[in-house]
């Protein structure tokens, strides 16, 4: 073999096994980091009994919030048109949690209550994740959802 | 009616920008030197009245015009007047118009410096920048007008989001912004090289600097984010593997490896097709991040909600660009191909390892980041995909990378013997072990925390014995020409980014609080003491104040204010205290009272201490300098200046003749 062959074979060699190395460890990591989003009214019908952790959408139920006397414990009950589930959370809230706005929390069921781990609130108020409206719209095709969380107003 | 200027100013930049576009086109197709003449001022022209129109808007912004509907939707009368400049690149509209500006930009410094190439490929080059800017201004002009009017006008605007409201974010867009854009210099040169079928070492060593500048400034950009999440969102994150930042980190990686690239293709000849690759995909991987952090169809924990039609435009730009540039490529790179041959121990090989680890790097971050797109298109249900899969794998692929660094300088081109390079595996070797034994006693035995001393000093110690190995070995003066300062602080840099990362990763405590005022709570040795919560004004909010009193073994060490702010239009924003070191920060966000009828009761805190936290940004801003030193190298101006100086005489001898 000439010097040239051999040097493209080597290139061509090491590219492979970076490739099926890599390719390898992305499924690896993949499979361990997938996420899915439930709505409560998905997660009740028990489509989320697969997934130790998954990340629950939906929004916070008007005075629902109850926070500890002792510490930072926090209940709250996300909804969406048709269910509910209590959520537990030990820790501080963001900013922009509010009632009636469009939350995503990460964590796992615990009973019937889902223990979640973080808490995402969205900077605009009246905006709602892509994502969690189209999950919301496919839990509930053909109901309404609130109106103001449809209209994706622009704003950075 | 000075917005509705600003307005035709956009119009009369997209018509020059055509005529930028395709003109010098088919002047360079058809030898017509006219044709290829009309590059130039076509593209100064089309600066200007960009220029026109951004100062337009300035001046709408500062002078409270709420009848245009982009300043009323960003700006109000209270908002001071630095943060009225920065809200025109606050949102959508005005970034946009920013990105085409630092384009114009760069396009003309490019015809200013750029004399020594030759006509054809110089129209080339200006024309595929005027495409760009034609695609850009005709996404400004048609789906989002920053000079759109809103009337009635309404006596007050809204307000720039307050997250934005921070020093940090005034500078980093147009910083990033000219980091994503000036890729687009070497995208355009490696698309002319293509369009003429040949591409010369010369034209490469011209394209460095500009790659090397760019590259520095998509750095600078990288640090102002994550310093502004850390300080400002109020998590004490530095990174989260989020969209909007991996849109940025994308190209950054592909960049690394441009850059290295570029010098085997400029001093060997070597690797030309996989250089024109790299161009291509760092600036396709720029546009892919405007395109992700503009669309609003990936859920960001920073949500920049936008407009999906913009989103089509964007990708059907996307599609024209990446597809047409690499159709281009399949049926031209074989013509560019060649360069001489070169061992497996050499340099050439060690960067093309590199090479290999960023782009797969980037690949993967690519992978993780779309893979909710994936799943969208495939039905597999709404997914993301969390930071483990990130934190797991990329330091997995940058593994070989820190291992072969050190040895980089030592390597010869062409071929490179044992020796030397056993020496510097002893020397770097015993100093990383050694340092790692000792860290281990001062640390509990954290592995992180180990590994990252021993993997900096491993870096370090084989920059610094390479610079002893120039003062010794060569005369003063010729010690260390800037292209090879630039490599050495950015591997410097490179070392005290993995303290950084690797330390404060490791040892930083973080506790979520519940303190009552005069309670104390104690994390990393330091006791951190709540004094209760007092008002705050600045010019556009009010904030409640919490005091929080430091000491360490009894002696003070800082007394902290962290804010809750509540802005003009009701939302509200933590802005957290932090109390800098070089060897660690203090850092203390507040929460909120636990009974909100209560304030001057219990409160919800966090707490940090985070060693070592400032050297990750301290090491960005390493890379970033050795990108401009590089880019300041005399051996890729000065050629510019004899030429210059040559372009001048002949000139002046063709008047006397």
């Amino acid at each position: 073999m000439n010097p040239t062959r051999q040097r493209r074979l080597t290139i061509i060699l090491a590219m492979l096994a970076a490739v099926i190395v890599s390719a390898a460890l992305v499924v690896y990591a993949l499979q361990q980091n997938m996420n899915y989003l439930f709505t409560p009214s998905q997660v009740q019908a028990g489509e989320a009994t697969s997934y130790k952790s998954f990340r629950l959408g939906g929004m916070v139920k008007a005075g629902s919030i109850q926070r500890s006397n002792d510490s930072l414990k926090v209940t709250f009950t996300v909804v969406d048109a048709s269910g509910a589930m209590p959520v537990e959370y030990n820790g501080i809230l963001p900013d922009l949690f509010r009632e009636n706005q469009s939350v995503i929390a990460t964590g796992h069921m615990d009973g019937a209550r889902f223990i979640a781990t973080e808490v995402l609130a969205k900077h605009d108020e009246t905006y709602m994740p892509k994502e969690l409206k189209d999950a919301m719209a496919k839990a509930h095709a053909g109901k309404r959802i609130d109106e103001a969380a449809n209209q994706d107003k622009q704003q950075l | 009616m000075t917005p509705e200027l600003g307005q035709l100013a956009l119009i009369l930049a997209l018509f020059l920008a055509l005529a930028q576009s395709v003109l010098p086109l088919i002047g360079a197709w058809r030898g017509n030197r006219a044709l290829m003449a009309v590059a130039r001022p076509a593209a100064t022209g089309q600066a200007v009245f960009v220029a026109l129109a951004f100062a337009i808007l300035v001046s709408a912004f500062l002078r409270f015009d709420f009848s245009v509907q982009y300043v009323a939707d960003n700006s109000n009368l209270q908002l001071p007047w630095y943060y009225r400049i920065a809200a025109v690149w606050g949102a959508h509209e005005g970034s946009m118009l920013l990105w085409v500006l630092i384009l114009n930009v760069w396009t003309v410094a490019l015809t200013l410096f750029s004399r020594r190439l030759p006509d054809a490929f110089l129209a080339r080059v200006l024309s595929v920048l005027g495409i760009i800017s034609t695609g850009f201004l005709c996404f400004i002009l048609f789906t989002s007008n920053p000079f759109a009017r809103l009337l009635p006008m309404p006596p007050d605007g809204a307000d720039l989001n307050p997250v934005l409201q921070d020093p940090g974010m005034t500078f980093h867009p147009p910083v990033l912004y000219m980091g994503y854009v000036g890729f687009s210099v070497a995208f355009a040169f490696s698309i002319a090289a293509l369009l003429g079928g040949s591409m010369e070492q010369s034209w490469v060593r011209w394209a460095r600097p500009w790659t090397n500048a760019a590259w520095g400034f998509l750095s600078c950009g990288i640090v102002a984010g994550s310093w502004w999440a850390y300080a400002e969102l109020g998590w004490g994150g530095w990174w989260f593997w989020d969209p909007v930042e991996n849109a940025s980190f994308m190209p950054w990686l592909v960049g690394v490896a441009l850059i290295h690239a570029q010098a085997v293709t400029e001093k060997r000849g070597s690797l030309r097709a996989w250089t024109i690759l790299l161009s291509l995909f760092a600036f396709s991987l720029s546009l892919l991040g405007t395109f992700l952090v503009r669309s609003g169809i990936l859920t960001s924990v920073h949500a920049f909600a936008s407009d999906p039609r913009r989103g089509t435009f964007i990708l059907c730009f996307l599609a024209v660009v990446v597809g047409g540039s690499l159709l281009l490529y399949a049926l031209r790179a074989p013509k560019v191909a060649g360069g001489k041959a070169f061992a497996l121990v050499s340099r050439e090989s060690a960067i093309l390892i590199g090479n290999l680890m960023f782009t797969v790097a980037a690949a993967m971050v690519m992978l993780g980041t779309l893979f909710p797109l994936l799943g969208d298109a495939l039905n597999l249900g709404k997914i993301s995909v969390g930071p483990p899969y990130f934190g797991l794998l990329f330091p997995l692929l940058m593994l070989p990378v820190v291992l072969l660094l050190p040895f980089g300088p030592y390597l010869r081109w062409g071929n490179s013997e044992a020796p030397v390079l056993k020496q510097v595996l002893a020397r770097a070797g015993i100093g990383a072990i050694a340092c790692a034994v000792i860290a281990a006693f001062l640390v509990q035995g954290q592995l992180k925390a180990i590994a990252g001393v021993a993997s900096a000093v491993w870096v370090g110690v084989g920059v610094v014995l390479y610079i002893l190995k120039r003062w010794r070995d060569m005369p003063s003066g010729r010690r260390y020409p800037a292209e090879m300062a630039g490599m050495l602080l950015a591997h410097f840099g490179v070392a005290i980014f993995l303290i950084g990362v690797l330390l404060s990763e490791s040892l930083s405590v973080t506790r979520d609080v519940r303190l009552s005022p005069g309670q104390v709570a104690t994390i990393g040795g330091y006791a951190f003491r709540f004094d209760g919560v007092t008002q705050a004004t600045g010019p556009n909010w009010t904030a409640q104040q919490g005091v929080v009193t430091v000491t360490r073994n009894g002696s003070p060490v800082a007394v902290m204010h962290p804010q809750k702010r509540t802005y003009a239009r009701e939302q509200v924003q933590t802005t957290s205290a932090i109390d800098p070191g070089i060897t660690r920060d203090i850092y203390v966000a507040l929460g909120e009272p636990m009974d909100p009828n209560h304030v001057e009761g219990a409160w919800a805190l966090r707490l940090y201490t985070k060693p070592f936290v400032r050297w990750i940004w301290a090491g960005g801003l390493f890379m970033m300098l050795g990108g401009f030193v590089s880019a300041a190298d005399r051996r890729f101006r000065v050629k510019r200046e004899v030429e210059a100086a040559q372009t001048v005489t002949a000139t002046l001898q063709e008047s006397q003749a």
